[in-house]
């Protein structure tokens, strides 16, 4: 039994301590919105937030979270820089086959708390381990800058 | 069985008819899917009172369902395929609901490619009419039962907003109010708005889908949760048609979680409580594999093949004039172009799930065959196509991947020896070792000048023919050339008096081959845009000079061009090792020309700096949409044409993953420009045109930086850094 605290709720699953979060989170607690893409922290799909930095949930043990504080998807949008960003995708509409989108906007909202106003080098640092296969890159570039000045 | 436990195949008729001659007189009333996709399946919602045809559903409280008939895999279609279809029902957009067709090809095949399929960027331009007149016909209705109400002429009455306006009272009547009494028939042609009057066409409205993607609460296929459902991941023979031989499960067995490993002929699952345990129990898995016949297949041995096929002459396509007078006079200038196999890599991965019992068998996933698959499932499943409920999702990529129907049969067939609901997802591994392949390309392009001009033309494509396999009768009806195949080759933009396209049907060995986002013109368009550059160059004229002599006749793309080197400032200054390459084509009804502006660096690698496009796509439904459409598919292009290659060993795929499948990430994006023109022509196709028109540029942009003319792709940056001949 390993408990968890996801998106501020204190969550007990029957889970082996080597398995990653990103199956605890889909598979057992249900919350399906953080992504499998690769398995392989490659793709970034399954970006989650530990203490507010971003994590490949993927390959991270749920043994290894202990106290720490998980939020997905489904809880950003509480945070300050969670709704900015996500305000700031639909009103771009950076958006299409949406499935990485968990992922970069998890990636996009951990870069606007460590850094308020990014240039284009900070962006690409931060955002280059998140893949788009729909090619949403430039929209991506520019809703985080409008997230910033939001 | 009752009609009530088998929820998206009862069948119903009522009056009426759609209006457009597609469609027929009795259809099935589609159902809701459930609001809420993870909810168990129960009775669906009570179909709305009015329902003229196949599409439209409007209930008393005049919410109005709108059925897709093509699917959402990120391109942006059920927001204009809503918009057209309000535009012409004057219906409100805020009470609008939008749900998938089910499996039906009677009423939803694609009018342009006779099933129901999403596919070769046509989803506007097949139901752009059928779907205007539909809605129109639905308007006519309402408007006649209003008026019937009103004692009132229907010619004194409008309608606007989901309401039904009588003009001179200013009386309104909501179509809710009037949708129990408005069935009926339609009329045959119902009148069509002209643009001026469109109030959502045309207007980049919000797409429906981005919400629900923003937070979370999408659900694709890969997110569906069934009460007691068991989760299973699978690996097919490494080496393609191999068998399994020998499989030593013990391990696998003792791993926490693991409940089943499934056997099959060609492929070994394991089942479990959640995905974990199923990966853990397939890695620990002890398998022989019987590699069969392909053991030996490589890469070199498919280009030698393909490679001889290309050699000896094909079936003609399209001929004009005297090609082969025009090249036996003057120099014959020849160049070969070859493009490898690709992987779909849809960033969701391959997945299905499936609850098969006695007599009935449900699947959850995201498809463009939907009909297709529910036959696929009915033949392994053993039961009748109307026993099998497919329950459609929003897609997670499709790139012409999911217009298979392949994970559909190996989770039915995994789930045959499986108590309960079963979701199959693969691992990426899988996904990209058991891919259908965009085809390998081998062609051959020869040519002579005159003044300056393209006098003869000879062009001879060399590679699969999926329309053979994937649509018989179109192939067969063809006389046996793959109208994709030649795809924007026999439609060869400029005007080239003497010209013949030849195309030669070379299957690869051992490997699958599909449909992959931009098709044929993936192919045509680079060979013949790189050629085209090299014609140019032996001419001695600029490379956008050159294809404006050629393209008087063709003014939409000569606009096109235009605009497009206008706004990359063609013809400006660059610095050493930096290079600006065109690339012009009318693909999928559009017309589009492309700047690309790259930097080649010392040790070989390509940076892209800018990608500037302008397109002639006709109507633009959503302006926004289009945009995002050529942001992305050239993004998906450049990806192709800078890393993208699938290479075969031993038998089977050499790449795995994205470590050695490389995506072009956000730190080696370029800057997009896309420059739409107004046009008022119907709409053109608009999602894989991105996807074909950016690879020809770049590698234009390399040639005029570097001077080496590259001929196939991926880019070889050992060639580019001087290591390796060109």
């Amino acid at each position: 039994m390993v408990t968890l605290l996801i998106n501020g709720e204190a969550k007990t699953v029957d889970a082996p301590a080597d398995m990653p979060l990103l199956w605890v989170l889909r598979d057992i607690v249900g919350l399906t919105g953080t992504k499998f893409g690769c398995g392989i922290a490659q793709c970034g799909a399954c970006t989650v937030h530990l203490d507010g930095k971003p994590v490949r949930s993927c390959l991270l043990p749920v043994g290894a979270i202990g106290s720490r504080a998980v939020t997905t998807i489904e809880g950003i949008g509480s945070t300050p820089e969670g709704a900015k960003v996500q305000r700031a995708w639909l009103d771009l509409e950076v958006v299409q086959c949406g499935y990485c989108q968990s992922g970069q906007i998890m990636s996009a909202a951990a870069l606007l708390a460590s850094t308020p106003d990014p240039g284009d080098a900070a962006i690409d640092a931060a955002m280059a381990g998140n893949i788009c296969r729909c090619g949403t890159y430039v929209r991506i570039r520019d809703a985080i800058k409008r997230a910033a000045r939001s | 069985m009752s009609e009530r436990s088998l929820p998206g195949t009862s069948r119903r008729t009522l009056l009426g008819s759609a209006a457009a001659g597609v469609f027929v007189l009795a259809f099935r009333l589609p159902l809701a899917e459930a609001a809420v996709p993870n909810a168990p399946v129960g009775s669906p919602p009570e179909p709305g009172p009015f329902a003229p045809n196949a599409f439209i559903r409007i209930d008393a409280e005049g919410r109005t369902t709108l059925v897709m008939p093509q699917v959402e895999m990120g391109q942006g279609v059920y927001t204009a395929i809503a918009m057209v279809m309000a535009e012409e029902l004057d219906a409100d957009w805020h009470r609008i609901a939008l749900e998938p067709a089910p499996p039906d090809e009677k009423h939803y095949a694609n009018p342009m490619l006779g099933v129901q399929a999403t596919g070769n960027s046509n989803s506007i331009r097949a139901f752009w009419m059928p779907l205007r007149k539909a809605a129109a016909g639905a308007r006519a209705l309402l408007i006649a039962a209003a008026a019937r109400k009103w004692n009132a002429d229907p010619a004194s009455c409008t309608a606007e907003n989901g309401a039904v306006i009588h003009k001179p009272t200013g009386r309104r009547l909501d179509y809710g109010a009037v949708a129990a009494s408005a069935n009926g028939v339609p009329p045959a042609d119902p009148p069509l708005k002209s643009p001026s009057e469109f109030r959502l066409i045309g207007k980049p409205l919000k797409r429906l889908d981005t919400p629900s993607k923003v937070d979370g609460s999408e659900v694709y296929g890969i997110d569906v949760m069934l009460p007691g459902m068991k989760f299973a991941t699978l690996a097919a023979s490494p080496v393609f048609g191999g068998k399994v031989g020998h499989v030593d499960d013990r391990a696998a067995r003792t791993v926490p979680g693991v409940r089943q490993v499934v056997v099959l002929d060609d492929l070994v699952a394991v089942v479990g409580d959640h995905m974990w345990a199923a990966k853990q129990g397939l890695d620990a898995l002890d398998i022989e594999w019987d590699p069969g016949p392909n053991a030996k297949v490589d890469s070199a041995q498919v280009w030698r093949e393909i490679r001889a096929a290309s050699e000896k002459p094909g079936l003609v396509a399209k001929t004009r004039g005297d090609a082969g007078k025009a090249l036996s006079e003057g120099e014959r200038i020849e160049a070969h172009y070859q493009l490898p196999f690709l992987a779909h890599a849809t960033m969701e991965p391959i997945n299905c799930t499936v609850h098969l019992g006695a007599d009935r068998c449900e699947l959850w996933l995201g498809t463009q065959i939907a009909a297709r698959v529910r036959e696929t499932a009915a033949k392994v499943a053993g039961l009748p196509p109307e026993n099998v409920i497919v329950h459609n999702r929003i897609i997670g990529g499709g790139f012409g991947r999911r217009l298979e129907p392949d994970m559909v049969d190996k989770a039915v067939r995994i789930a045959r020896q499986v108590e309960g609901p079963l979701k199959v997802v693969w691992t990426r591994e899988e996904d990209i070792r058991h891919d259908i392949y965009r085809p390998v390309y081998y062609d051959r392009l020869a040519a002579t000048l005159k003044d300056g001009r393209i006098d003869g033309w000879h062009h001879r494509v060399t590679g699969s023919a999926v329309v053979a396999r994937w649509l018989p009768a179109a192939f067969a009806g063809n006389h046996n050339i793959d109208f994709d195949t030649v795809d924007s080759a026999v439609d060869v933009p400029y005007a080239i008096p003497n010209l013949r396209v030849e195309v030669v049907r070379c299957e690869p060995p051992a490997v699958p081959t599909g449909f992959w986002r931009g098709v044929g013109p993936n192919n045509n368009v680079f060979a013949i845009e790189s050629f085209i550059d090299e014609l140019a160059k032996k001419a001695g004229k600029d490379p956008v000079e050159f294809r404006r002599a050629m393209l008087g006749k063709t003014p939409r793309l000569l606009a096109a061009l235009d605009l497009a080197a206008e706004k990359s400032g063609w013809g400006k200054p660059l610095p050493a090792g930096h290079g600006r390459g065109v690339s012009c084509q009318v693909s999928f009804a559009s017309f589009i020309a492309t700047v690309a502006h790259v930097e080649v660096r010392k040790d070989g690698d390509v940076r892209l700096h800018r990608l500037t496009t302008a397109v002639d796509t006709g109507i633009a439904v959503n302006p926004d949409t289009i945009v995002a459409q050529l942001q992305g598919g050239m993004i998906f292009g450049a990806t192709a044409a800078l890393f993208g290659e699938i290479t075969i060993d031993k038998g089977r795929v050499v790449q795995s993953n994205f470590n050695d499948y490389r995506m072009l990430r956000i730190d080696e994006a370029p800057a997009i420009d896309v420059h739409l023109i107004r046009s008022g022509e119907p709409p053109g196709g608009i999602g894989e045109t991105g996807t074909t028109t950016a690879p020809p540029a770049i590698r234009n942009a390399i040639f005029a930086a570097t001077g080496i003319a590259l001929r196939r792709l991926p880019i070889d940056r050992e060639v580019l850094a001087g290591r390796k001949p060109a």
